[in-house]
């Protein structure tokens, strides 16, 4: 029994003699393929930093959010470098939660980095975190099947013209959905991918009193509209896909159609991951009434927490995993269609990100296109397209998630389930004291 | 019943109390200061997403839990699912056993087999019935309604508590199982051939001797399960996550979702203290049920 717990411990205290000098940072991340690269890259940092070691905690998305919630909620410091979003970085920066990013390293090319991203990160002015990839979102379809079935797909189509392909494309026999679309609750699930079709059905969350305006006229045809396409044209338990179950079916030839995030195009194009590579169509994600809003902007980033004794370090992590130099490494070790896209200009200027990546000017359009400030045809009090700046919604957008997902199974009726929503919604905003 | 201890001695007098006080305190400090703090919690208004907004709420966050119509569909989900596989494990329990006590070659692999489901991790038995069983394209039931012609089912979108309650009876039948088999045992073969010899059928046998000799073992299974079937949450979270809507949303996930995804601490705890207060009714009622059956 002792001999057995002397080993391990011998290593450790040699491991420990050694890296001495050497500081260790721990990264929290999330599981996402982008970071998993990014995590085998962690030598290249290392040879470059030689006084720094990487200590790495890799999270499925909602358990990721748990444990930085908690964490730095309760300034808990397990972390020097936190994986967030364009959700929680200015409202952990208001918190003063998160450690100001000034004088970054002129060699950084801060200015370089896209406008739309950069102020989703930022709080007064000032940068909080750093982006590690961003997104918007964009409908992919199969080319062979709408050639075949005499489609033309329009430089805009609308949710009108997506219904009645996806209900000629349908064919369960041969495990083929007309479209597939997130269903999962969430409020970074299924909610996102809602928010953005209210909003060009032409809804919103809030009117400019913060009163919820889920029983308005505009989410009940937007959601009846989402029950019926997804419902009657989605694959089997839709209630339960999200943006990775999604993507799996898609890329296997699953779903004539698919609207979500643009950072799945590298994934979808690269013949090594996607049987649908060569028979790949995109065009921008549909509209109702109204354009606005219609496609969402997020951004996975890195931020350091204000906890955190090893800011230098922290940063010196943040800069390289965010900096031109890393996308190039990944492009010339992973491929280029893996680079992170959507964070830098020089990416889209990068003559082999060009040829590799046909939807790289696309993706860049869209996300320079999408406005958190003004995302909603009548105003709103709020930041964000596919989600609502303010703390509470974490929580509101979860159980409005979960009834959307109940009106989708049938569970519920629309009307009802719309009703529940509101009255949560309601009681929520009244706990925070609005 | 007479006022005797565990030993057989009766104890008195302020020594053997200064010897006892130790392991009294100690015992009292692990149980009473984490109900003392979550009482103390759920009095306070406290969000970890809202720093600065702290403070004595009152009986705030009860009034927002009774208010709160989901609390009520959790409790019903709650009851519904401990009540049903109670039916199930006991039911199916009972029957087991008086299989498995017939001879029979392989007998004893027979009844490995049938136990084994209670040692899956509940986690890992949720994955494994949420992707391989009731999976509507890829699973085994889906396939083997095909077989029939029959339209798959979406288990967890149109079914989802029923779903919950065949995982969850599926692993606690073995454990129901084991104890009725252990019970099944000790049963006097003289007394059944006795009363075979008199005309008594299998039926009568069953319902006159068998049932009757199971009482006090069934009785202690519906005590134990009740007890962690209160609580199920690893089989709720790995295949529904509470949903749709809130089908299958018990007390336990209710209390994770405001404490968790919420980060509502004082909800939460409010939550906590509801929980306890219930799981303590059902205890009463429960020991009270075994008692008197154990003595009878």
């Amino acid at each position: 029994m002792k001999l057995a717990y002397a080993f391990p411990l011998a290593a450790l205290a040699a491991a420990v003699a050694t890296s001495a000098q050497a500081e260790t940072i721990t990264v929290a991340t999330v599981n996402n393929n982008d970071m998993v690269i990014m995590q085998s890259l962690t030598e290249a940092f290392e040879e470059a930093h030689p006084d720094i070691e990487v200590n790495w905690v890799v999270l499925e998305e909602n358990v990721l959010r748990q444990r930085l919630t908690t964490d730095i909620a309760t300034e808990g410091g397990q972390f020097d470098v936190m994986t967030i979003g364009t959700y929680e970085a200015p409202i952990w920066a208001e918190r003063g939660w998160l450690a100001a990013l000034e004088d970054l390293p002129a060699s950084y090319r801060e200015d370089d980095l896209l406008q739309p991203v950069r102020d989703g990160l930022s709080y007064e002015g000032k940068l909080y975190a750093l982006p590690f990839y961003a997104e918007s979102s964009m409908l992919y379809y199969r080319t062979d099947l709408f050639e075949e079935a005499g489609f033309e797909m329009p430089e805009q189509p609308t949710w009108e013209q997506v219904r009645e392909w996806a209900a000629e494309l349908h064919d369960p026999d041969n495990e083929l959905a007309g479209i597939c679309l997130r269903g999962k609750p969430g409020w970074g699930e299924n909610m996102a991918f809602v928010s953005t079709l209210v909003n060009t059905f032409g809804g919103r969350w809030f009117d400019e009193e913060w009163n919820p305006q889920l029983d308005s006229q505009a989410w009940q045809e937007a959601i009846s509209f989402y029950v019926d396409l997804l419902g009657n044209y989605g694959p089997p338990g839709a209630s339960s896909n999200g943006f990775n179950e999604n993507l799996a079916l898609f890329s296997r030839g699953n779903c004539a159609m698919w609207v979500d995030a643009t950072s799945a195009a590298g994934k979808l194009y690269n013949p090594a991951e996607s049987q649908v590579a060569d028979r790949l169509g995109f065009a921008p994600a549909p509209v109702a009434e109204t354009p606005k809003g219609a496609h969402w902007l997020w951004s996975w980033a890195l931020a350091i927490p204000a906890t955190s004794e090893k800011q230098d370090a922290a940063q010196a992590f943040l800069t390289w995993a965010t900096s031109q130099e890393y996308i190039e490494l990944v492009g010339e070790t992973e491929g280029w269609t893996s680079v992170p896209p959507g964070t830098r200009q020089s990416t889209y200027e990068n003559e082999n990100y060009q040829r590799e990546a046909p939807f790289a000017g696309f993706v860049l359009d869209a996300i320079n296109s999408a406005d958190p400030t003004d995302s909603t045809l009548e105003p709103s009090p709020y930041v964000g397209v596919q989600f609502v700046g303010i703390p509470e919604f974490q929580s509101i957008g979860t159980q409005v998630g979960q009834t959307i997902a109940s009106a989708l199974t049938g569970d519920t009726s629309v009307e009802q389930a719309l009703q529940s929503a509101q009255r949560a919604t309601e009681r929520t905003m009244q706990r925070a004291g609005y | 019943m007479s006022k005797t201890r565990a030993s057989g001695r009766t104890v008195g007098g302020l020594r053997s109390l200064s010897l006892q006080a130790p392991a009294v305190t100690l015992l009292l400090l692990w149980m009473l200061v984490p109900l003392g703090m979550t009482v103390w919690f759920s009095l306070q208004r406290y969000n970890l997403l809202m720093p600065g907004m702290e403070g004595f709420a009152g009986l705030e966050n009860y009034e927002y839990l009774f208010t709160d119509p989901a609390l009520w569909r959790a409790m019903g989900n709650t009851l519904l699912l401990v009540g049903s596989v109670l039916v199930i494990t006991v039911g199916g329990g009972v029957l087991l056993a008086v299989l498995f006590q017939q001879e029979f070659p392989g007998r004893g692999i027979a009844r490995v087999l049938a136990i084994s489901p209670f040692f899956v991790m509940p986690t890992v038995s949720a994955l494994v019935w949420k992707n391989m069983m009731m999976h509507p394209s890829n699973g085994v039931l889906s396939w083997v309604a095909e077989l029939f012609g029959l339209p798959a089912v979406d288990w967890f979108s149109s079914l989802p508590l029923t779903s919950i309650i065949i995982i969850v009876a599926w692993q606690w039948l073995p454990f129901a199982l084991l104890i009725l088999l252990t019970a099944m045992q000790s049963l006097d073969d003289d007394q059944v051939e006795a009363a075979r010899m008199d005309g008594a059928g299998p039926i009568a046998v069953f319902f006159y001797i068998t049932l009757p000799h199971l009482k006090r073992a069934i009785s202690v299974v519906i005590m134990i399960e009740m007890i962690f079937l209160l609580t199920i949450f690893a089989e709720i979270y790995v295949t529904t996550s509470g949903g749709p809507g809130l089908a299958t949303t018990n007390l336990a996930f209710l209390i994770y979702i405001q404490a968790l995804l919420d980060f509502d601490v004082g909800l939460a705890s409010a939550g906590g203290v509801v929980a306890i207060v219930l799981a303590n009714i059902v205890a009463i009622f429960l020991v009270r049920l075994v008692a008197k059956n154990l003595e009878n």
